[in-house]
């Protein structure tokens, strides 16, 4: 015990004592933050002057609602900024190996097992942080564009409240996710290239289909992203999705710490016993 | 003042698929002195050391620091300080930062990170990110890492490398002190000359075999003598050495003599009545190095 807490210890130092945490951070924020202002001012500005909000895919979804305006800008923080924790987390696992300092890692923990440990809480309390900036801007700005149409910031409502805590909350399970790829792709470029080409290019592909395909549907909501979206519970593919009815937030919490965890356990399996040479 | 105890090596093996990098190695590393783990590149240096420090899982045998397999040492840097590679530093951190993260982790007082970098010379430096530092700057955190836990047993893997001469000056310096306060010192180097004037002991490794151990003055127990001598004349001296029953070798200087004194040789060539143009006996100035490229083997002279 008194191991875990040195070595999560020295992981928070670690973690905070490169550039890296703050560059994702500033990236994330900035970047959600332009996205859900942009988002509020325009659709504000479409339904202030009357028209018609913006159809659903490509098979003409059902409109969006105006009282979804708010959680679906709000919840871009996660939607659109899951892969920066998950970054975090895996660089946390696959820098060690890019410069070696695995070596004095294990050295100073032998215990190899208390290192992943100590990695994982690091990241969840990160995840959380990442999480919680990544709100203040989509729902500072959000806000401000909705409320400068007149339109309902839904911020007077308890709903609403549970619903930015959970996205916290799957900011945090995506930081742990990150540390589980990491531990399982050492290779660093490999592990980018995982996070960058699934969270950016397949999911978004599968999750698409799964809006016309029944038995892809089934399946489509078993992946990280539709399951971060059902504990969240609102964002645009939930929106969209149509008929394919998505987790319950906790079922979908679970499948997401599910991932987490295999990840992470079958990595230990695989690389992280390996001979350090 | 921490308490140095011995290193012990019990068959250890490893084998790395079909290859065997280090086979059998039974040795005991004693406190309170130098001991240098001499061995060509690719000798299995390495890997007997990580297998010491809990990096490498042995295929058999163990490996143990005072009695105890590195992995239980409940706060390891506080037994043992091991430097051993110059590259285990991310760019992006201060070295200070960096030295905080493994104290942190290994429950070592905050107070030693700046007592390691003053030991090594480097508290000027400590602030600035490693990214920027030299070879030798590097060498010297690597080895602030070592002391950070002040720990009884140390182990250096090629400390010298890359060290200027001043380093390397300060660093045989440092050693001695180390081991004269009662710590147990292990250095390996792949160049016996480099250690020679710091080392007690010596451990010899060569293609994975403990070939020698023992002080280092016994690595240079016969030296072999070899005496040069010539005539106007040199195949009747040649002929009358071997009649005399020596060793002749000729070579472009003249004809070599080995295990003989020069006296013995002027006397056999004058029982022959040969006239001598030269007659000189050859100190064997790099007697150690002989002895040591002997015992690893041609090949090892890398």
């Amino acid at each position: 015990m008194r191991t875990l807490l040195a070595a999560t210890r020295a992981e928070f130092t670690k973690t905070l004592t490169t550039r890296l945490w703050w560059v994702l951070l500033l990236i994330l924020v900035l970047y959600v933050g332009a996205v859900a202002g942009g988002l509020a001012f325009g659709l504000g500005a479409l339904q202030a002057s009357g028209e018609a909000p913006p159809r659903g895919g490509p098979g003409g979804g059902p409109a969006l609602p105006a009282a979804m305006l708010a959680p679906v800008i709000y919840t871009l923080a996660t939607v659109v900024g899951y892969p920066f924790p998950t970054l975090l987390g895996s660089l946390a696992v696959t820098g060690e190996f890019r410069h070696q300092t695995v070596t004095p890692t294990f050295l100073a923990t032998p215990r190899r097992g208390v290192v992943l440990a100590a990695k994982w809480v690091v990241l969840l309390v990160l995840g959380a942080l990442f999480g919680a900036a990544a709100l203040v801007a989509t729902v500072g700005l959000g806000a401000a564009g909705l409320g400068a149409f007149g339109l309902d910031t839904g911020l007077g409502e308890s709903d609403m409240w549970a619903m930015l805590g959970r996205a916290v909350l799957a900011m945090a399970l995506w930081g742990a996710v990150g540390v589980g790829l990491g531990v399982l792709v050492p290779s660093q470029v490999g592990s980018i290239v995982t996070i960058l080409a699934f969270t950016q290019f397949v999911e978004p592909i599968l999750r698409t289909v799964a809006g016309f395909v029944d038995w892809v549907g089934e399946v489509g909501r078993f992946l990280p992203g539709a399951a971060s979206d059902a504990l969240v519970g609102a964002s645009f593919f939930t929106v969209l999705g149509g008929g394919t009815p998505s987790l319950e937030w906790w079922q979908g919490g679970l499948v997401l710490a599910g991932y987490a965890v295999a990840l992470t356990a079958v990595g230990y399996a695989l690389t992280w016993r390996r001979d350090i040479t | 003042m921490p308490e140095g105890v011995p290193i012990e090596f019990t068959g250890l093996t490893k084998r790395f698929g079909e290859v065997e990098a280090v086979s059998g190695f039974t040795a005991t590393v004693p406190p309170g002195r130098v001991t240098g783990f001499l061995g060509p590149n690719g000798a299995g240096k390495t890997t007997t050391l990580r297998m010491l420090l809990g990096l490498v899982a042995p295929t058999a045998g163990r490996a143990t620091i005072g009695g105890v397999p590195y992995r239980r040492l409940d706060r390891p840097f506080s037994a043992v300080g091991a430097a051993l590679e110059a590259a285990s530093f991310h760019p992006g951190r201060t070295a200070r930062d960096h030295l905080r993260v493994y104290a942190q982790a290994a429950r070592v007082e905050p107070r030693r990170v700046d007592a390691a970098l003053d030991a090594v010379g480097l508290t000027s430096y400590a602030r600035r990110r490693v990214g920027g530092y030299s070879l030798g700057m590097r060498q010297r955190l690597g080895l602030a890492s070592a002391l950070l836990g002040d720990p009884g047993v140390l182990i250096l893997d090629e400390p010298i490398n890359g060290l200027d001469p001043e380093g390397i000056k300060w660093i045989r310096t440092f050693l001695r002190e180390l081991a004269a306060e009662g710590r147990t010192v292990l250095v390996s180097s792949h160049l016996l000359s480099e250690v020679q004037q710091t080392v007690d002991d010596v451990l010899i490794i060569a293609k994975g075999r403990l070939v020698h151990t023992g002080p280092l003055s016994g690595l240079q127990a016969q030296p072999a003598v070899r005496v040069l001598a010539d005539s106007p004349d040199r195949s009747a001296l040649r002929s009358a050495l071997q009649r005399g029953g020596l060793e002749v070798e000729e070579t472009a200087d003249g004809l070599v003599v080995t295990g003989a004194e020069r006296g013995r040789v002027g006397h056999v060539a004058f029982a022959a009545g040969v006239e001598l143009s030269l007659l000189t006996q050859q100190r064997p100035a790099a007697g150690l190095e002989d002895a040591f490229l002997a015992l690893v083997g041609e090949e090892g002279a890398l």
